[in-house]
């Protein structure tokens, strides 16, 4: 990530200490220049120039959505992303699992004393680039920091506020039986990219995490008229995870075949190194959505019209109402049950 | 993907049922030793593809599983003394032991790490010289050479700072266990294809030939087993009782001599107390006298020694008779309600190989096809 070019700075950092400071979080003048040097340069835009307390907007018409998210990755950098654009990311994709279009985030960010201050000017550039390019403000934060050995480096905190149109209403109950079960993309790259460098897995390393914002082919779906019932990212979890709970929620039987569902050979591959399950890793750039069967492969062929869900595909169908149950047809033609996990996947033993 | 679809090819698994219904005439009760298979029997609903009169039964090759409650204890006592550095497979942390288990010490503030391979417990211990790290050698034969490699490394290095916790077992002398015991109903086994990778299969010959049981060194795709289940069905036929080797791409019959000959120099078999199972005679791994500066019960001889043998078994758990093929998980009256891998009451019901887990996971209430 180093050699990233775009990671490069372009100028001198005008804070003056090299690393963060229990000051920084103080109150005090060190914590203005930090948030003035550091946070408002680089996340610029007039709702944050006030310099309010908190930001303040004219209302529109619709409803509005709100949701908030932690995220506490370690390492902070890896392939294909970092703690920046995952916090940008991740709460973006939870508004637009509601049917929402992203407005505004705020930002928290508990930083640990000693961190370096170009790790967090990485860390802010990363994220105001994940954030104009989704076109979304970040227009008020926080900082803390505490002591040495209290943190990680950074943990960060976004919220994030979107509206829907009147006509979007999605949820799992609103899940019918026959309604056709859309993946948008292969699954596990994320979890595995992370893993793949904080285990040092050196056959991994051309694994990068699919964190990416979905609010824009969301909405394309919604604009075309896709009747989308239910929609749900793959973070934690992963797949298996995600139709449990909208199968528990919905109280009705999934059934998902599992040739259909896309796993990068190399994700496989890591995955039966590891003793992991690729349908429970999580990902950061990939949904499953609930359409109705006539609209099924419309709805596939808009998702594939975007570079986040090129490879989006339909895995399976809500195949009645007699239980809350996910079946996976398995590659041999067998049926079994997809599970919620217990804990933590762990790493196999023999 | 190369070397995996395969061995999970629709076609290839449908011929090879196929051909196990054409020779069968007679019911067969037949073992697959190792949780790795069991898992991939479950997994993928092999026993969905078998004549009805062909009974899986699964067996003791759960090294998680089998652990006793003993050295758990001490593992965990090792992981609250402050200086050391707890090194095991990430299965263990969840396991009962008689008071607690290692994620609760962990939780506490002990030092507890996963780790992949013994030798980064080796890596921790030399980046760590004022810290005792301990690994806690749980596994078959299947891992005893890298337990050994470590130890030998350890003391090339000239390191004082690294001991191994023994915990190994060895699969034929629970195969032979579990034919001796009154009630066997096993005719025929499924031999693990990794513990063949490391051990080969010539002191399974013996075994064969003493029992009259045919055995099949089998692997853990579900082609292989399927093809296990067919050679090891063709043998009960014809009423033979030899060891065939179905996972030739891995198993060579002298094993990997370079392997056994490290574990020789390390580690001698010793009477190993087996959870749920009891004591087996030469059934576990010990290290021997040259390696004592590496033996973990040696250096912390007295804290270990406060450390009691309660050996507490929840009396509900019946995994001792899952373990030996005697009853399947959702027989047990705990499975799925008192026992859950969230609250398991044992071990098979924790480790990714045990075969309580496997059915609850993939089948919850344990018919074959009933969720279809």
């Amino acid at each position: 990530m180093a050699d990233d070019p775009e990671l490069k700075l372009q100028c001198p950092l005008p804070v003056k200490n090299a690393t963060v400071q229990l000051a920084h979080g103080g109150g005090g003048r060190l914590m203005q220049h930090l948030i003035r040097d550091i946070f408002v340069r680089s996340f610029s835009n007039p709702l944050l120039a006030q310099m309010h307390d908190g930001a303040t907007w004219p209302m529109s018409e619709g409803t509005l959505a709100f949701t908030t998210d932690s995220y506490v990755v370690s390492p902070l950098f890896f392939p294909g992303g970092d703690i920046g654009s995952l916090a940008v990311h991740g709460t973006i994709n939870d508004l637009a699992m509601c049917g929402a279009m992203p407005l505004y985030l705020s930002a928290g960010f508990i930083l640990e004393e000693g961190l370096a201050m170009e790790t967090l000017q990485r860390v802010v550039d990363s994220m105001a680039r994940a954030a104009r390019d989704s076109g979304v403000s970040i227009v008020t934060g926080d900082t803390k920091v505490v002591d040495k050995g209290k943190g990680d480096g950074v943990f960060i905190n976004t919220a994030g506020i979107g509206v829907v149109s009147p006509s979007v209403r999605i949820g799992p109950q609103r899940v019918l039986p026959g309604d056709a079960i859309l993946v948008s993309g292969d699954l596990g790259s994320h979890g595995v990219a992370v893993l793949s460098v904080r285990e040092s897995l050196s056959f991994a390393g051309d694994i990068a995490s699919d964190s990416a914002p979905l609010h824009r082919v969301i909405a394309d779906l919604i604009d075309n008229g896709i009747e989308i019932h239910c929609l749900r990212d793959l973070t934690r979890g992963g797949l298996a995870s995600a139709l449990n709970e909208i199968a528990s929620a919905a109280v009705v039987k999934l059934s998902i075949d599992e040739r259909a569902i896309p796993i990068r050979d190399e994700v496989q591959g890591a995955c039966e190194v590891l003793g992991l399950d690729p349908l429970y890793v999580a990902n950061e750039g990939r949904f499953v959505s609930f359409v109705p069967e006539a609209q099924a492969d419309r709805a596939v062929a808009i998702m594939r019209g975007h570079a986040v869900a090129r490879e989006a595909v339909r895995v399976g169908e809500v195949a009645g109402r007699e239980s809350s149950i996910v079946v996976l047809k398995t590659v041999l033609g067998t049926h079994r049950i997809l599970d919620l996990l217990s804990g933590e996947q762990l790493p196999r033993i023999c | 993907m190369k070397y995996v679809d395969e061995f999970r090819d629709r076609g290839h698994a449908e011929t090879l049922a196929h051909a196990i219904k054409s020779i069968v005439t007679r019911p067969w009760t037949i073992m697959e030793v190792c949780g790795g298979q069991t898992h991939s029997i479950v997994r993928f609903g092999l026993d969905e593809l078998l004549p009805g009169i062909v009974t899986l039964v699964h067996g003791p090759g759960c090294p998680v599983c089998v652990t006793p409650v003993m050295l758990i204890d001490q593992a965990i006592a090792l992981a609250a003394i402050p200086r050391v550095i707890l090194c095991t497979f990430g299965d263990m942390l969840r396991v009962p032991g008689s008071q607690g288990d290692l994620f609760g010490v962990k939780a506490t503030g002990g030092d507890v790490r996963i780790v992949y391979s013994p030798l980064d417990a080796l890596a921790l211990a030399r980046a760590n010289p004022d810290r005792e790290v301990v690994c806690f050698a749980v596994g078959f034969e299947t891992t005893s050479p890298a337990y050994a490699m470590a130890a030998i490394q350890a003391r090339r290095l000239g390191l004082t700072n690294f001991s191994l916790l023994a915990a190994q077992v060895l699969v034929p002398p629970a195969i032979e266990a579990i034919l001796s015991a009154p009630g066997c109903r096993v005719q025929g086994f499924l031999a693990a294809g990794h513990v063949c990778t490391v051990m080969g299969y010539e002191e399974y010959e013996d075994l064969a030939r003493r029992y009259h049981v045919p055995l099949v060194v089998t692997g853990f795709e579900p082609i292989d087993v399927l093809e296990g289940i067919a050679m090891l069905v063709s043998q009960l036929e014809e009423g033979r009782a030899v060891v065939e080797n179905q996972y030739t791409r891995s198993v060579r019959r002298e094993g990997n001599v370079a392997g056994q000959a490290a574990v020789r120099e390390v580690f001698e078999p010793t009477l190993r107390a087996w959870r749920g199972i009891g004591d087996i005679p030469q059934s576990g791994l010990r290290l021997t006298a040259a390696y004592a500066d590496f033996d973990a019960a040696v250096r912390f001889h007295d804290a270990l020694a406060q450390c009691g043998s309660v050996g507490g078994e929840d009396p509900d758990c019946q995994s001792g008779l899952v373990l030996q093929g005697l009853i399947k998980p959702p027989d047990c009256q705990a499975f799925g309600t008192r026992c859950t891998p969230e609250r398991p009451l044992g071990a098979p019901m924790v480790s990714s190989e045990g075969a309580c887990a496997a059915y609850y996971r993939y089948r919850r209430d344990g018919r074959p096809g009933a969720i279809n």
